[in-house]
This record gives structure tokens, C-alpha cells and sequence, in this order.
């Protein structure tokens, strides 16, 4: 990695831990076993931020699409998904890149060191429909459908599978809190397994989460090839030298498809490209260099 | 621009989706659900 990609790089990892920091502070929280009660509350943050974490601010969109989606009041949440149409149709997958706390979290666990790191996994593109699946069944079909005798469901991802509110608000809650100590059993076990797995995967895979699993991710995949947010290429000054896609860590042509669904607009590829071909486009502005050599 | 207008688009109707949610309440079970601890989040149940 060169010297503007290690900056870049660096300058990525800071605004990540920043937003995370600014929208999760409520540092009262950690310290007391508690969650924020505030009006923000009824706010979306874009990124998969579950809202018991101790320090949230505002709601998880996942957590949120599948509440009122269980609610006995509502077959459908206008609310939820027009602020991801508004969320994805400006930044696409820029969210999963940027300012999503577990992303955060798989970015930090990649850079443990390892012997030898998976870029290409057997299945990938099959097993990166997953995230579909879990859209689908487990945030959308299985809450509005499987309901109690008042019409009242469950948010079935944040139940079963989420280990984003395993490590932001499971692991904090309990450690901190001696009356959910008391009553922790075989979910709470459950759940750590996948999130462990989870873990030990990104060391070896960078983002398997991300690529496999994340059904916000989902969302903005579907929206990112329309959103304003992107990326151009300039075909006269490309050589298709392939740089780009080396410095891919999620392996993408991206000379070949510079605003792939699957690309979480790290910018690596924008830094890494000798001839300046790949430039961002936001709306009708563009920047040529993002950082300076 | 095609891109361009279809994002435009989608803004416009996510912009009416919102208010529409803001209309019918749903804000309020947003934020009901989110000020008490998800025991389903955190594993419990």
C-alpha cells in the first residue's frame, strides 16, 4: 500500500470512528447498564447501529423496519423505508463503508494479522444472496406473518441472527447489568456463536458480514446502482491495469463495473488507479484526486 | 442522466413515504420500541 492509500486509508478509519463515536455517546450508558430514552429515539441513524447499544443515540433502520412491520397496527412502514430510499438513493453502499459501526468493527478485526487471508471465497456468488434471504424472511415475511394470538410479531433478525446487537448492545448490557445477567440462557448463547463466528471470519474474509449476511446492505445494493453517490471511469485515460482491482479488498473489476452493488465505496480502488481514471461523483460534482500525493 | 433522475425520483418518493409514516404514527412505535432494552437484540428473548 502506497503512501496516499495509507493515508486514505487512515483518513477512513478516523471518520468511521468518529461517526460512530458522535451517534453512539450517550457514555452514561456503558457505565450504568442503561440505554438513552431521548426523542432521537424515533430517529433512523443510516448504518446498522442496534438501538439498546448503550451509547445510541438514535434507531437501527433494520431494527425499526422490523418492529413496526411486527406491530398489530401496521401490515406496512412508510416511515422505515422512505428514509432508506431517501438514505440509499443519495449514498448507496457509501453507508456500509463509512457509517456503519459494524462495518467499523470488521474493518478493525481484518487488520489482525494472520497467516494467510481469504480474497476469493468458493461460493461467493451464491452465498452473497444470503443477504437476501435475510431481508426477506427474516426482517420483512417472518415479523409481519408469524404473530401472537393479539397480531403482534417479533423482529426475527434482531432475535436470531443480528451480532451487531450482540456486540453493541448484548455484550455491554450484560456485563454491566446484574438483572439481565440473571436471565441469560440458550439464545443469549446462540448468539454469541454466530457473532463469534462472525469474528474469526473477519479476520480471515475482509467484511463477511457485509457480503453475506447484511440485510440493510441488502437494501442499498439494490438502490447503489442508481444512487448519486458514485464512481465514473474514464475509458480514454484507463489501461486496464488491474490496479484497481487489487487493491479491492472485496476482490471487484471495478474498471470493469465501477459502480458494482457489491462495492462499499471504500475508495482504495479511487487511490490506487496510476492514471486517475476513477474519479467520485457526487450528483454533478465531481473531484478529481481525493487526496493529494 | 438517467441515473440522476431515477435517484431524484426515489428521493421524491421516499420523501412522501416519510411523511406519510410521520402521519400514521409510525415514529412513535419507532421510538416506543427503541427506549426500553431489546431483549431480543441482546439475546435474551
Amino acid at each position: 500500500m502506497g503512501k496516499p492509500a495509507r493515508r486514505g486509508s487512515r483518513f477512513r478509519l478516523l471518520f468511521q470512528a468518529s461517526y460512530v463515536a458522535l451517534t453512539n455517546g450517550y457514555w452514561l450508558g456503558f457505565a450504568n447498564g442503561t440505554i438513552y430514552t431521548g426523542a432521537a429515539k424515533a430517529v433512523c441513524v443510516p448504518g446498522l447501529n442496534c438501538y439498546s447499544c448503550p451509547g445510541a443515540l438514535a434507531s437501527c433502520p433494520i431494527g425499526a423496519l422490523q418492529n413496526v412491520l411486527a406491530s398489530r397496527d401496521f401490515q406496512f412502514t412508510f416511515y422505515v423505508a422512505g428514509f432508506l430510499m431517501i438514505t440509499g438513493a443519495i449514498f448507496g453502499r457509501f453507508v456500509c463503508g463509512w457509517l456503519c459501526p459494524f462495518g467499523l468493527a470488521q474493518d478493525l478485526l481484518f487488520k489482525i494479522p494472520f497467516l494467510r487471508k481469504i480474497r476469493k471465497v468458493r461460493g461467493d456468488r451464491i452465498l452473497k444472496y444470503m443477504k437476501f434471504v435475510m431481508l426477506g424472511l427474516f426482517v420483512i415475511i417472518l415479523p409481519m406473518f408469524v404473530v401472537d394470538i393479539v397480531g403482534q410479531g417479533s423482529p426475527w433478525f434482531c432475535e436470531w441472527v443480528c451480532p451487531a446487537g450482540t456486540l453493541m448492545a448484548g455484550w455491554p448490557l450484560v456485563a454491566a447489568n446484574a438483572s439481565l445477567q440473571a436471565v441469560v440462557g440458550w439464545l443469549y448463547l446462540w448468539k454469541n456463536a454466530i457473532l463469534i463466528a462472525v469474528i474469526f471470519l473477519s479476520i480471515l474474509i475482509y467484511r463477511p458480514f457485509c457480503r453475506y449476511l447484511c440485510p440493510l446492505g441488502a437494501v442499498y445494493e439494490m438502490i447503489q446502482p442508481i444512487s448519486l453517490y458514485r464512481y465514473t471511469l474514464d475509458k480514454a485515460a484507463c489501461t486496464d491495469c488491474g490496479a484497481c482491482q487489487k487493491a479491492c479488498k472485496l476482490d471487484i473489476a471495478v474498471h470493469k463495473t465501477p459502480n458494482s452493488p457489491d462495492c462499499i465505496r471504500c475508495g482504495d480502488c479511487v487511490r490506487a488507479c496510476p492514471e486517475h481514471a476513477l474519479k467520485i461523483e457526487f450528483a454533478k460534482i465531481k473531484r478529481k484526486k481525493i487526496w493529494k500525493k | 442522466m438517467k441515473g440522476k433522475n431515477a435517484a431524484l425520483l426515489l428521493m421524491g418518493a421516499g420523501a412522501v413515504f416519510l411523511v406519510a409514516g410521520l402521519m400514521r404514527g409510525e415514529a412513535q412505535v419507532v421510538f416506543v420500541k427503541a427506549v426500553y432494552i431489546c431483549l431480543e437484540c441482546i439475546g435474551i428473548g
